[in-house]
């Protein structure tokens, strides 16, 4: 248990460095997208399941289609 | 210089938090509200999910406020974006592929039932009105990605959407006129816990929680792919 929460949260540190240092804006977005969806996983390991189903659903998906709409209508590309 | 001022700015301010938190025993067990919630919750409110009792029965004018500020948002979103006429015109992106369309086709209708269930279930399992609002949410985004020119109605959606929220505060009037003793007190029978049926005002209030957060972020989602056409 204690390995796979601090393999996850090694992943998800990983997956926050990316999404601040991509270029890409929609790598990034899809890098923070795997921060939340490893947050909700880690939420459901410390018992509480109605964060998780929160986070998943706002956070990994809404708010991520949020992001890719706003990239569209911009640049995809940070200068 | 700048940057040194800055630096000396959130040096007080890390000083100013350390101090004042430090005296706080966070995690320390001689909070009382939190024991007597889980002692007395399911008798007090009859919902058996402990989140819920506290969420909608204890703390449910603040469940109101959180879902006031959730309204604003979509309001302000829709005035900001607000276009009389839609613009015609052919959709000139490549159609989605066949995975995301029997994606769309298969699992909507499962998605939307999982939501429906999480929140007419949010006094039993964990879950409630946002978790499962936000879930339907999502399974509309899947339609929107997936199955093309399919769009929510709007005249539906807001007469969902104010329902919900009219409900809301109906039940809270009903119970200060019936109760007579606070906005929003539990006046209808409790029944037994564990079964559907139970908890009085929660799951009615629950029901109208989810079908308004499910349509006002159907309604985000879909102000937002509008303008992007």
């Amino acid at each position: 248990m204690i390995v796979l929460v601090s393999l996850l949260v090694a992943l998800m540190l990983a997956a926050a460095l990316a999404a601040l240092f991509f270029r890409d804006l929609l790598s990034a977005v899809i890098a923070s997208c795997l921060v939340s969806l490893i947050a909700s996983i880690l939420f459901l390991f410390l018992q509480a399941p109605d964060v998780a189903m929160a986070e998943a659903s706002i956070g990994a998906a809404l708010l991520t289609a949020v992001f890719i709409i706003a990239i569209r209508r911009t640049g995809r590309y940070e200068e | 210089m700048r940057a040194l001022v800055a630096l000396a700015v959130l040096a007080v301010i890390a000083t100013g938090l350390v101090l004042a938190l430090s005296d706080i025993p966070f995690g320390a067990p001689d909070s009382r509200v939190g024991p007597h919630y889980n002692r007395s919750g399911r008798e007090d409110t009859g919902a058996v999910n402990m989140v819920t009792s506290v969420v909608v029965g204890y703390r449910a004018f603040d469940t109101l406020g959180e879902i006031t500020v959730l309204f604003v948002a979509a309001v302000g979103l829709g005035a900001l974006l607000h276009r009389t006429s839609r613009p015609g015109g052919g959709d000139d992106r490549e159609p989605a592929s066949m995975v995301l369309t029997t994606g769309c086709r298969y699992l909507f209708p499962l998605i939307l039932l999982f939501g429906t269930y999480i929140f007419m279930h949010g006094h039993l399992t964990p879950g409630g009105g946002f978790q499962g609002g936000a879930v339907i949410a999502s399974a509309f985004l899947l339609v929107y990605l997936g199955c093309r020119g399919r769009r929510i109605g709007r005249g539906w959606a807001s007469s969902v959407e104010s329902l919900g929220g009219l409900v809301f505060v109906g039940l809270g009037l009903a119970g200060l006129a019936a109760a007579g003793h606070w906005f929003l007190s539990a006046f209808l029978p409790k029944g037994t816990p564990h079964q559907l049926f139970s908890a009085g005002i929660i799951p009615l209030i629950y029901v109208a929680v989810g079908l308004k957060v499910g349509v006002e972020l159907t309604g985000v989602i879909d102000r937002l792919m509008e303008d992007t056409q």
